[in-house]
Protein backbone atom coordinates (compact mmCIF):
# COMPACT_ATOMS: atom_id res chain seq x y z
CA UNK A 1 0.00 0.00 0.00
CA UNK A 2 1.14 3.53 -0.61
CA UNK A 3 2.15 5.70 2.47
CA UNK A 4 2.17 9.77 1.97
CA UNK A 5 2.44 11.95 4.27
CA UNK A 6 1.16 16.03 4.39
CA UNK A 7 0.94 18.30 6.93
CA UNK A 8 -3.12 18.58 6.01
CA UNK A 9 -5.13 16.83 3.44
CA UNK A 10 -8.45 18.10 2.27
CA UNK A 11 -11.10 15.96 0.57
CA UNK A 12 -13.25 17.32 -1.84
CA UNK A 13 -11.52 19.41 -4.85
CA UNK A 14 -15.00 21.85 -5.42
CA UNK A 15 -14.81 25.18 -4.32
CA UNK A 16 -14.17 24.67 -0.77
CA UNK A 17 -11.97 22.51 -1.20
CA UNK A 18 -9.56 24.66 -3.05
CA UNK A 19 -10.38 27.89 -1.59
CA UNK A 20 -9.19 25.93 2.18
CA UNK A 21 -5.90 24.13 -0.09
CA UNK A 22 -4.83 27.65 -1.17
CA UNK A 23 -5.15 28.83 2.15
CA UNK A 24 -3.11 26.51 3.79
CA UNK A 25 -0.51 26.69 1.14
CA UNK A 26 -0.16 30.21 1.71
CA UNK A 27 0.39 29.27 5.49
CA UNK A 28 3.32 27.32 4.42
CA UNK A 29 1.61 24.07 5.12
CA UNK A 30 2.17 21.05 2.71
CA UNK A 31 -1.04 19.97 1.49
CA UNK A 32 -3.02 17.42 -0.68
CA UNK A 33 -6.78 18.13 -2.32
CA UNK A 34 -8.05 14.37 -2.43
CA UNK A 35 -10.75 14.48 -5.17
CA UNK A 36 -13.29 11.46 -6.45
CA UNK A 37 -13.58 12.98 -10.49
CA UNK A 38 -11.66 13.31 -12.75
CA UNK A 39 -11.23 17.12 -12.57
CA UNK A 40 -11.20 19.75 -9.85
CA UNK A 41 -14.24 22.04 -9.80
CA UNK A 42 -16.75 20.19 -8.22
CA UNK A 43 -20.42 20.81 -8.45
CA UNK A 44 -19.83 24.45 -10.49
CA UNK A 45 -18.47 22.47 -13.65
CA UNK A 46 -21.97 21.57 -14.51
CA UNK A 47 -23.63 25.09 -13.75
CA UNK A 48 -22.62 26.60 -16.69
CA UNK A 49 -24.84 29.66 -15.79
CA UNK A 50 -23.94 32.60 -14.88
CA UNK A 51 -24.37 34.62 -11.52
CA UNK A 52 -21.09 33.32 -9.51
CA UNK A 53 -19.03 35.26 -8.15
CA UNK A 54 -20.28 38.33 -7.51
CA UNK A 55 -18.87 39.15 -4.20
CA UNK A 56 -15.42 37.11 -5.09
CA UNK A 57 -14.70 38.82 -8.17
CA UNK A 58 -17.20 41.77 -8.58
CA UNK A 59 -18.18 39.98 -11.85
CA UNK A 60 -20.99 37.38 -12.95
CA UNK A 61 -19.02 34.60 -14.01
CA UNK A 62 -20.49 31.02 -14.83
CA UNK A 63 -19.46 27.72 -12.43
CA UNK A 64 -16.15 26.43 -14.75
CA UNK A 65 -15.13 29.95 -14.78
CA UNK A 66 -15.46 30.75 -11.45
CA UNK A 67 -13.62 26.82 -10.46
CA UNK A 68 -11.29 27.53 -12.92
CA UNK A 69 -10.04 30.95 -11.18
CA UNK A 70 -9.40 28.29 -8.20
CA UNK A 71 -7.77 25.91 -10.18
CA UNK A 72 -4.96 28.04 -11.84
CA UNK A 73 -4.06 29.26 -8.82
CA UNK A 74 -4.17 25.49 -7.25
CA UNK A 75 -1.44 24.33 -10.52
CA UNK A 76 0.23 27.59 -10.36
CA UNK A 77 0.97 26.88 -6.73
CA UNK A 78 1.99 23.28 -7.53
CA UNK A 79 -0.01 21.74 -4.66
CA UNK A 80 -0.88 18.28 -4.93
CA UNK A 81 -3.75 16.48 -6.10
CA UNK A 82 -5.01 13.20 -6.11
CA UNK A 83 -7.85 12.86 -8.79
CA UNK A 84 -10.40 9.86 -9.29
CA UNK A 85 -9.51 8.96 -5.79
CA UNK A 86 -12.17 8.15 -3.07
CA UNK A 87 -11.72 8.73 0.59
CA UNK A 88 -12.88 4.97 2.45
CA UNK A 89 -11.86 5.83 5.58
CA UNK A 90 -10.49 8.55 8.23
CA UNK A 91 -8.65 7.57 11.78
CA UNK A 92 -6.87 8.72 14.13
CA UNK A 93 -3.67 6.58 14.24
CA UNK A 94 -0.70 7.62 16.59
CA UNK A 95 -1.45 11.28 17.08
CA UNK A 96 -2.10 11.75 13.66
CA UNK A 97 -4.67 11.59 10.90
CA UNK A 98 -4.71 8.70 8.69
CA UNK A 99 -6.75 9.15 5.59
CA UNK A 100 -7.43 5.92 3.97
CA UNK A 101 -8.32 5.79 -0.41
CA UNK A 102 -8.29 3.97 -3.15
CA UNK A 103 -7.94 5.12 -7.16
CA UNK A 104 -7.50 3.18 -9.95
CA UNK A 105 -3.90 4.30 -11.01
CA UNK A 106 -2.65 4.42 -7.46
CA UNK A 107 -4.30 1.37 -6.06
CA UNK A 108 -5.20 1.42 -2.34
CA UNK A 109 -3.38 4.55 -1.05
CA UNK A 110 -2.17 5.42 2.96
CA UNK A 111 -2.04 9.00 3.62
CA UNK A 112 -0.85 10.31 7.01
CA UNK A 113 -1.65 14.17 8.04
CA UNK A 114 -1.93 16.50 11.05
CA UNK A 115 -4.75 18.34 10.00
CA UNK A 116 -7.89 17.15 7.88
CA UNK A 117 -10.70 19.65 6.13
CA UNK A 118 -13.98 18.33 5.11
CA UNK A 119 -15.06 19.35 1.91
CA UNK A 120 -17.40 16.59 0.49
CA UNK A 121 -20.15 19.26 -0.54
CA UNK A 122 -23.13 17.80 -0.84
CA UNK A 123 -26.04 15.58 -2.86
CA UNK A 124 -29.59 16.26 -3.94
CA UNK A 125 -32.90 14.84 -2.12
CA UNK A 126 -34.18 12.21 -4.53
CA UNK A 127 -37.99 11.05 -4.58
CA UNK A 128 -37.31 8.36 -2.16
CA UNK A 129 -36.69 11.41 0.15
CA UNK A 130 -39.85 13.04 -0.43
CA UNK A 131 -42.03 9.93 -0.78
CA UNK A 132 -44.23 10.85 -4.12
CA UNK A 133 -46.67 8.05 -4.47
CA UNK A 134 -47.09 5.98 -7.81
CA UNK A 135 -45.37 3.63 -10.51
CA UNK A 136 -41.58 3.63 -10.88
CA UNK A 137 -40.98 4.22 -14.63
CA UNK A 138 -37.95 5.56 -16.14
CA UNK A 139 -37.65 9.38 -17.05
CA UNK A 140 -37.89 10.69 -13.03
CA UNK A 141 -34.50 12.72 -12.42
CA UNK A 142 -32.86 15.08 -9.42
CA UNK A 143 -32.41 18.42 -11.15
CA UNK A 144 -28.34 17.93 -10.49
CA UNK A 145 -28.30 14.40 -12.51
CA UNK A 146 -30.42 16.13 -15.14
CA UNK A 147 -27.80 19.24 -15.51
CA UNK A 148 -24.86 16.85 -15.69
CA UNK A 149 -26.22 15.02 -18.43
CA UNK A 150 -27.32 18.13 -20.77
CA UNK A 151 -24.22 20.27 -19.72
CA UNK A 152 -21.62 17.72 -19.54
CA UNK A 153 -22.75 14.25 -20.65
CA UNK A 154 -24.39 15.55 -23.54
CA UNK A 155 -27.76 13.90 -23.44
CA UNK A 156 -31.60 15.53 -23.34
CA UNK A 157 -33.22 12.93 -20.52
CA UNK A 158 -36.83 14.21 -21.99
CA UNK A 159 -39.22 16.19 -24.59
CA UNK A 160 -42.15 17.18 -21.76
CA UNK A 161 -40.90 18.14 -18.50
CA UNK A 162 -42.68 18.75 -14.76
CA UNK A 163 -40.29 20.24 -12.33
CA UNK A 164 -41.41 19.17 -8.72
CA UNK A 165 -40.20 21.75 -6.09
CA UNK A 166 -39.03 25.83 -7.00
CA UNK A 167 -35.35 25.34 -5.47
CA UNK A 168 -32.94 27.25 -7.59
CA UNK A 169 -31.29 24.04 -9.94
CA UNK A 170 -34.85 23.04 -10.41
CA UNK A 171 -35.33 27.05 -11.66
CA UNK A 172 -31.83 27.17 -13.77
CA UNK A 173 -32.93 23.46 -15.30
CA UNK A 174 -36.58 24.74 -16.67
CA UNK A 175 -34.43 27.48 -18.38
CA UNK A 176 -31.74 24.88 -19.62
CA UNK A 177 -34.16 22.63 -20.70
CA UNK A 178 -36.16 25.20 -22.55
CA UNK A 179 -33.07 26.52 -24.36
CA UNK A 180 -32.41 23.17 -25.16
CA UNK A 181 -36.05 22.74 -27.10
CA UNK A 182 -37.79 20.98 -24.42
CA UNK A 183 -41.30 21.72 -22.68
CA UNK A 184 -41.47 22.55 -19.47
CA UNK A 185 -45.09 22.40 -18.32
CA UNK A 186 -44.73 23.70 -14.80
CA UNK A 187 -42.68 23.69 -11.67
CA UNK A 188 -44.90 22.43 -8.42
CA UNK A 189 -44.10 23.60 -5.27
CA UNK A 190 -45.38 22.45 -1.56
CA UNK A 191 -45.10 26.19 -0.13
CA UNK A 192 -47.00 29.11 -0.58
CA UNK A 193 -43.86 30.83 -1.16
CA UNK A 194 -40.61 29.46 -3.96
CA UNK A 195 -37.53 28.29 -2.70
CA UNK A 196 -35.53 29.68 -5.12
CA UNK A 197 -34.71 33.32 -5.96
CA UNK A 198 -36.83 35.85 -7.28
CA UNK A 199 -34.44 36.49 -9.90
CA UNK A 200 -34.59 32.93 -11.09
CA UNK A 201 -38.27 32.80 -11.13
CA UNK A 202 -38.29 36.16 -13.68
CA UNK A 203 -35.52 34.84 -16.28
CA UNK A 204 -35.86 30.90 -15.71
CA UNK A 205 -39.74 30.70 -15.78
CA UNK A 206 -41.91 33.98 -16.63
CA UNK A 207 -39.41 34.85 -19.88
CA UNK A 208 -40.67 31.25 -20.69
CA UNK A 209 -44.35 31.40 -19.82
CA UNK A 210 -43.45 28.40 -17.46
CA UNK A 211 -46.52 28.26 -15.00
CA UNK A 212 -45.45 27.89 -11.35
CA UNK A 213 -48.07 25.89 -9.08
CA UNK A 214 -47.19 27.20 -5.20
CA UNK A 215 -49.35 25.75 -2.53
CA UNK A 216 -49.49 21.88 -4.45
CA UNK A 217 -48.05 19.19 -4.23
CA UNK A 218 -47.69 16.34 -6.45
CA UNK A 219 -49.71 13.34 -5.36
CA UNK A 220 -49.22 10.38 -8.23
CA UNK A 221 -46.75 9.71 -11.19
CA UNK A 222 -48.41 7.24 -13.93
CA UNK A 223 -46.47 5.02 -16.35
CA UNK A 224 -45.04 1.97 -16.88
CA UNK A 225 -42.04 1.81 -18.67
CA UNK A 226 -41.84 5.41 -18.90
CA UNK A 227 -43.58 8.57 -17.49
CA UNK A 228 -46.64 9.47 -18.73
CA UNK A 229 -47.45 11.93 -16.43
CA UNK A 230 -48.11 13.43 -12.87
CA UNK A 231 -51.15 14.34 -10.63
CA UNK A 232 -51.37 17.81 -8.43
CA UNK A 233 -53.19 18.33 -5.64
CA UNK A 234 -53.76 22.01 -4.12
CA UNK A 235 -53.46 22.69 -0.50
CA UNK A 236 -55.83 25.24 0.73
CA UNK A 237 -55.44 26.11 4.87
CA UNK A 238 -52.80 22.91 4.99
CA UNK A 239 -55.78 20.06 3.13
CA UNK A 240 -55.15 18.38 0.02
CA UNK A 241 -58.20 19.21 -2.15
CA UNK A 242 -58.73 16.07 -3.57
CA UNK A 243 -61.60 17.45 -5.83
CA UNK A 244 -59.54 19.81 -7.32
CA UNK A 245 -56.38 17.14 -8.30
CA UNK A 246 -55.75 17.58 -11.85
CA UNK A 247 -53.25 15.57 -14.44
CA UNK A 248 -49.97 17.20 -15.98
CA UNK A 249 -48.93 14.87 -19.33
CA UNK A 250 -45.24 14.63 -19.23
CA UNK A 251 -42.56 12.51 -19.92
CA UNK A 252 -39.67 13.32 -17.46
CA UNK A 253 -39.71 14.57 -13.92
CA UNK A 254 -36.92 16.82 -12.26
CA UNK A 255 -37.11 16.86 -8.94
CA UNK A 256 -35.71 20.13 -7.42
CA UNK A 257 -36.03 20.03 -3.11
CA UNK A 258 -33.17 20.45 -1.01
CA UNK A 259 -29.81 19.13 -0.43
CA UNK A 260 -28.50 17.19 2.24
CA UNK A 261 -24.57 17.53 3.04
CA UNK A 262 -22.72 14.52 2.28
CA UNK A 263 -21.28 13.24 5.99
CA UNK A 264 -21.14 9.38 5.48
CA UNK A 265 -17.08 9.47 5.75
CA UNK A 266 -17.49 11.99 8.72
CA UNK A 267 -20.16 9.96 10.44
CA UNK A 268 -18.16 6.29 10.05
CA UNK A 269 -15.18 8.62 11.53
CA UNK A 270 -17.48 9.08 14.75
CA UNK A 271 -17.94 13.09 13.98
CA UNK A 272 -21.00 14.73 15.75
CA UNK A 273 -23.27 16.02 13.42
CA UNK A 274 -26.08 18.03 14.00
CA UNK A 275 -29.81 17.66 12.90
CA UNK A 276 -30.70 21.71 11.89
CA UNK A 277 -27.82 21.48 9.16
CA UNK A 278 -26.94 17.90 8.84
CA UNK A 279 -23.37 19.03 8.78
CA UNK A 280 -20.88 17.93 11.53
CA UNK A 281 -20.86 20.35 14.90
CA UNK A 282 -17.91 22.97 14.92
CA UNK A 283 -16.43 25.20 16.99
CA UNK A 284 -15.18 28.67 16.16
CA UNK A 285 -12.73 27.36 14.37
CA UNK A 286 -14.87 25.47 11.94
CA UNK A 287 -12.98 22.08 14.24
CA UNK A 288 -15.77 18.98 14.35
CA UNK A 289 -15.44 17.01 17.41
CA UNK A 290 -12.48 14.85 16.28
CA UNK A 291 -9.65 17.40 17.27
CA UNK A 292 -7.65 18.61 13.95
CA UNK A 293 -10.81 17.61 11.57
CA UNK A 294 -11.99 21.06 9.97
CA UNK A 295 -15.26 21.59 7.76
CA UNK A 296 -16.29 23.82 5.40
CA UNK A 297 -18.27 24.82 2.47
CA UNK A 298 -21.90 22.62 1.53
CA UNK A 299 -20.97 19.36 3.89
CA UNK A 300 -21.10 21.79 6.71
CA UNK A 301 -23.96 23.37 5.54
CA UNK A 302 -26.04 24.23 2.36
CA UNK A 303 -25.09 27.19 1.00
CA UNK A 304 -27.07 29.17 -1.34
CA UNK A 305 -23.66 31.60 -2.98
CA UNK A 306 -20.36 30.03 -4.00
CA UNK A 307 -19.00 33.26 -3.01
CA UNK A 308 -20.09 32.38 0.43
CA UNK A 309 -18.16 28.66 0.14
CA UNK A 310 -14.86 30.34 -0.67
CA UNK A 311 -14.62 32.72 2.32
CA UNK A 312 -16.38 30.14 5.08
CA UNK A 313 -13.24 27.67 3.34
CA UNK A 314 -10.79 30.12 3.72
CA UNK A 315 -11.70 30.73 7.09
CA UNK A 316 -11.50 26.75 7.87
CA UNK A 317 -7.83 26.68 5.69
CA UNK A 318 -6.79 29.12 7.69
CA UNK A 319 -7.65 27.81 11.16
CA UNK A 320 -6.33 24.10 9.93
CA UNK A 321 -3.33 25.89 9.40
CA UNK A 322 -3.11 27.82 12.95
CA UNK A 323 -4.29 24.31 14.49
CA UNK A 324 -0.92 22.61 13.13
CA UNK A 325 1.08 25.60 14.30
CA UNK A 326 -0.75 24.83 17.81
CA UNK A 327 -3.52 27.96 18.57
CA UNK A 328 -6.55 26.44 20.49
CA UNK A 329 -9.18 28.72 21.19
CA UNK A 330 -9.53 29.58 25.12
CA UNK A 331 -12.29 31.35 25.32
CA UNK A 332 -15.90 30.31 23.48
CA UNK A 333 -18.91 30.99 24.08
CA UNK A 334 -22.49 28.87 23.02
CA UNK A 335 -24.20 30.71 20.02
CA UNK A 336 -27.95 29.84 19.55
CA UNK A 337 -30.37 30.10 17.57
CA UNK A 338 -33.20 32.20 18.47
CA UNK A 339 -36.69 32.96 17.41
CA UNK A 340 -36.99 32.41 13.83
CA UNK A 341 -33.55 31.14 13.07
CA UNK A 342 -33.24 27.82 11.66
CA UNK A 343 -29.31 27.55 12.96
CA UNK A 344 -26.24 29.32 13.09
CA UNK A 345 -23.23 28.63 11.74
CA UNK A 346 -20.70 28.01 13.94
CA UNK A 347 -22.17 27.02 17.28
CA UNK A 348 -19.67 28.64 18.95
CA UNK A 349 -18.06 32.40 19.39
CA UNK A 350 -14.65 32.80 19.63
CA UNK A 351 -13.68 35.58 22.54
CA UNK A 352 -10.42 36.84 21.32
CA UNK A 353 -11.36 37.83 17.58
CA UNK A 354 -13.86 38.91 15.42
CA UNK A 355 -16.08 36.01 14.15
CA UNK A 356 -18.35 35.78 11.08
CA UNK A 357 -21.68 33.85 11.38
CA UNK A 358 -23.76 32.70 8.46
CA UNK A 359 -27.85 32.00 9.14
CA UNK A 360 -30.95 30.77 7.92
CA UNK A 361 -34.40 32.66 8.28
CA UNK A 362 -37.03 30.32 8.82
CA UNK A 363 -39.95 33.24 7.35
CA UNK A 364 -40.43 34.90 4.88
CA UNK A 365 -40.65 39.06 5.98
CA UNK A 366 -39.99 42.46 4.79
CA UNK A 367 -38.27 44.98 7.55
CA UNK A 368 -37.01 42.25 9.98
CA UNK A 369 -34.49 42.92 12.17
CA UNK A 370 -31.82 40.74 13.36
CA UNK A 371 -31.02 40.64 16.87
CA UNK A 372 -28.08 39.29 19.17
CA UNK A 373 -28.29 39.20 22.38
CA UNK A 374 -26.12 38.32 25.48
CA UNK A 375 -27.84 36.51 28.12
CA UNK A 376 -31.31 38.45 26.75
CA UNK A 377 -29.74 41.48 27.03
CA UNK A 378 -29.43 42.71 23.06
CA UNK A 379 -26.18 43.80 22.09
CA UNK A 380 -26.50 44.64 18.27
CA UNK A 381 -29.48 45.21 16.27
CA UNK A 382 -29.34 45.49 12.21
CA UNK A 383 -32.58 46.77 9.73
CA UNK A 384 -32.70 43.46 7.04
CA UNK A 385 -34.96 44.58 4.07
CA UNK A 386 -36.05 41.54 3.34
CA UNK A 387 -35.61 38.20 4.74
CA UNK A 388 -36.57 34.88 3.74
CA UNK A 389 -35.25 30.83 4.54
CA UNK A 390 -33.76 30.18 0.94
CA UNK A 391 -31.41 33.55 1.22
CA UNK A 392 -28.66 32.82 4.00
CA UNK A 393 -28.02 35.68 6.28
CA UNK A 394 -24.16 36.98 7.19
CA UNK A 395 -23.31 38.72 10.45
CA UNK A 396 -19.90 39.87 11.83
CA UNK A 397 -19.75 39.75 15.20
CA UNK A 398 -16.23 41.56 17.32
CA UNK A 399 -15.23 40.60 20.79
CA UNK A 400 -16.08 44.31 22.06
CA UNK A 401 -19.74 43.53 21.64
CA UNK A 402 -19.31 40.62 23.98
CA UNK A 403 -17.04 42.66 26.60
CA UNK A 404 -20.09 41.70 29.33
CA UNK A 405 -19.74 37.90 28.55
CA UNK A 406 -19.27 35.76 31.71
CA UNK A 407 -17.74 32.32 31.94
CA UNK A 408 -21.53 30.47 30.99
CA UNK A 409 -22.77 32.97 29.09
CA UNK A 410 -25.06 32.30 26.06
CA UNK A 411 -25.22 34.19 22.57
CA UNK A 412 -28.87 34.22 21.14
CA UNK A 413 -29.36 35.30 17.59
CA UNK A 414 -33.02 35.85 16.62
CA UNK A 415 -34.98 37.70 14.05
CA UNK A 416 -37.92 39.95 14.68
CA UNK B 1 -48.51 51.19 -16.80
CA UNK B 2 -46.51 47.71 -16.22
CA UNK B 3 -45.07 45.57 -13.55
CA UNK B 4 -41.60 44.19 -13.45
CA UNK B 5 -39.27 42.13 -11.17
CA UNK B 6 -35.94 43.76 -10.74
CA UNK B 7 -33.51 41.04 -11.59
CA UNK B 8 -30.43 42.72 -11.11
CA UNK B 9 -29.69 41.58 -7.34
CA UNK B 10 -31.46 38.99 -4.98
CA UNK B 11 -34.16 41.56 -3.53
CA UNK B 12 -36.63 40.98 -6.45
CA UNK B 13 -37.85 44.68 -6.31
CA UNK B 14 -41.30 44.92 -7.93
CA UNK B 15 -41.17 48.34 -9.99
CA UNK B 16 -43.80 49.80 -11.73
CA UNK B 17 -43.11 51.27 -14.47
CA UNK B 18 -45.77 54.62 -16.03
CA UNK B 19 -45.21 57.29 -17.60
CA UNK B 20 -46.22 60.92 -15.90
CA UNK B 21 -48.19 63.86 -17.62
CA UNK B 22 -45.39 64.99 -20.14
CA UNK B 23 -45.11 61.31 -21.37
CA UNK B 24 -41.87 60.84 -19.59
CA UNK B 25 -40.79 57.05 -18.12
CA UNK B 26 -41.24 56.84 -14.06
CA UNK B 27 -39.72 54.38 -12.53
CA UNK B 28 -41.42 53.20 -8.93
CA UNK B 29 -40.54 50.59 -6.08
CA UNK B 30 -37.07 50.08 -6.69
CA UNK B 31 -34.75 50.26 -3.85
CA UNK B 32 -31.93 51.45 -5.39
CA UNK B 33 -30.86 53.16 -8.65
CA UNK B 34 -30.01 50.13 -10.21
CA UNK B 35 -33.64 49.20 -10.29
CA UNK B 36 -34.44 52.28 -12.77
CA UNK B 37 -31.86 51.39 -15.44
CA UNK B 38 -33.10 47.70 -15.08
CA UNK B 39 -36.82 48.61 -15.44
CA UNK B 40 -35.68 51.05 -19.04
CA UNK B 41 -33.89 48.35 -20.38
CA UNK B 42 -36.43 46.25 -19.77
CA UNK B 43 -39.00 48.10 -21.43
CA UNK B 44 -37.48 49.04 -24.55
CA UNK B 45 -34.65 46.69 -25.10
CA UNK B 46 -34.45 43.83 -22.99
CA UNK B 47 -31.19 41.52 -22.49
CA UNK B 48 -30.19 38.63 -20.83
CA UNK B 49 -26.76 36.74 -20.97
CA UNK B 50 -26.66 33.46 -22.72
CA UNK B 51 -25.23 30.29 -21.89
CA UNK B 52 -25.17 27.03 -23.57
CA UNK B 53 -22.38 24.40 -24.70
CA UNK B 54 -21.64 22.96 -27.96
CA UNK B 55 -20.17 19.63 -28.90
CA UNK B 56 -17.01 18.28 -28.23
CA UNK B 57 -14.61 16.67 -30.33
CA UNK B 58 -11.29 15.30 -30.36
CA UNK B 59 -8.61 16.11 -31.68
CA UNK B 60 -9.23 13.46 -34.51
CA UNK B 61 -12.38 14.43 -34.79
CA UNK B 62 -14.39 11.95 -32.86
CA UNK B 63 -16.46 12.34 -29.98
CA UNK B 64 -15.28 11.32 -26.36
CA UNK B 65 -16.65 7.83 -25.75
CA UNK B 66 -18.34 6.67 -23.38
CA UNK B 67 -15.63 6.02 -20.43
CA UNK B 68 -13.46 9.01 -21.21
CA UNK B 69 -13.16 11.70 -18.41
CA UNK B 70 -13.22 14.45 -21.34
CA UNK B 71 -16.40 15.69 -21.10
CA UNK B 72 -19.05 15.75 -24.68
CA UNK B 73 -19.99 19.10 -24.44
CA UNK B 74 -18.13 22.92 -23.94
CA UNK B 75 -19.66 25.39 -21.85
CA UNK B 76 -20.45 28.63 -23.67
CA UNK B 77 -21.68 32.07 -23.07
CA UNK B 78 -22.39 35.58 -24.32
CA UNK B 79 -20.11 37.99 -23.21
CA UNK B 80 -22.45 40.36 -22.15
CA UNK B 81 -26.02 40.64 -22.22
CA UNK B 82 -27.87 39.75 -25.52
CA UNK B 83 -30.96 41.21 -26.91
CA UNK B 84 -34.38 38.50 -25.81
CA UNK B 85 -35.95 38.13 -28.94
CA UNK B 86 -32.77 36.97 -30.74
CA UNK B 87 -32.29 34.32 -28.21
CA UNK B 88 -33.79 31.63 -30.17
CA UNK B 89 -31.81 32.14 -33.92
CA UNK B 90 -28.66 32.59 -31.46
CA UNK B 91 -29.59 29.30 -29.89
CA UNK B 92 -29.62 27.40 -33.15
CA UNK B 93 -26.53 29.16 -34.37
CA UNK B 94 -24.86 27.63 -31.58
CA UNK B 95 -26.34 23.90 -32.28
CA UNK B 96 -24.24 23.97 -35.39
CA UNK B 97 -20.82 24.60 -33.91
CA UNK B 98 -18.45 21.75 -32.90
CA UNK B 99 -15.53 22.81 -30.54
CA UNK B 100 -11.89 20.65 -31.26
CA UNK B 101 -10.18 19.47 -27.80
CA UNK B 102 -7.92 21.15 -26.38
CA UNK B 103 -9.77 24.69 -26.01
CA UNK B 104 -8.52 27.49 -23.85
CA UNK B 105 -11.50 29.65 -21.85
CA UNK B 106 -12.22 32.97 -23.44
CA UNK B 107 -11.56 31.40 -27.18
CA UNK B 108 -14.24 32.77 -29.26
CA UNK B 109 -16.91 30.16 -31.14
CA UNK B 110 -18.96 33.26 -32.82
CA UNK B 111 -18.24 36.84 -33.12
CA UNK B 112 -20.15 39.64 -33.15
CA UNK B 113 -23.07 37.10 -33.06
CA UNK B 114 -26.02 37.87 -35.52
CA UNK B 115 -24.59 41.59 -36.29
CA UNK B 116 -24.56 42.76 -32.65
CA UNK B 117 -21.35 43.40 -30.44
CA UNK B 118 -21.64 40.37 -28.34
CA UNK B 119 -18.94 37.85 -28.78
CA UNK B 120 -19.78 33.96 -27.25
CA UNK B 121 -17.11 32.34 -25.79
CA UNK B 122 -15.52 29.37 -24.23
CA UNK B 123 -16.54 29.29 -20.30
CA UNK B 124 -13.98 26.59 -19.62
CA UNK B 125 -10.55 25.27 -20.43
CA UNK B 126 -10.22 21.69 -21.17
CA UNK B 127 -7.50 19.49 -22.27
CA UNK B 128 -7.55 16.75 -24.88
CA UNK B 129 -6.94 14.09 -23.07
Amino acid sequence: MKELSFDAVVIGGGAAGMAAALELDTRGHSVLIVEREATLGGILMQCIHNGFGLIEFNEELTGPEFAQRFEEDIRNRNIQTSLRTTVLDIREEGGLKAIYCVSPSQGMMRIEARAIVLAMGCRERTRGNIRIPGTRPAGIYTAGLAQRLINIEGFIPGKDVVIIGSGDIGLIMARRMSWSGCKVHAVIEILPYPSGLTRNIVQCLDDFGIPLYLSHLVTNIYGKDRVEGIEVTPIESGALMHEKAFRIACDTVLLSVGLVPENELSRNAGIELQPATNGPWVDSTLMTTMPGVFACGNVLHVHDLVDYVVEEARRAGANAAAWISGYRPERELRVKAGPNIRYVMPMRINLERENRFYMRSLIVKNDARLEVRLDGAVVRSRRLAHVQPSEMLSLMLVPEELSAAGRDSTVEIALL
Amino acid sequence: MRELICITCPLGCRLVVDTDEHGEMKVTGNRCVRGEQYAREEMFNPKRVVTFTCAALLPDGSVPGPRSDLPRRVPVRSTVAFPKEKIPELLDALRGITVRLPVVRGTVVLRQALGTEVDVIVARSIASK
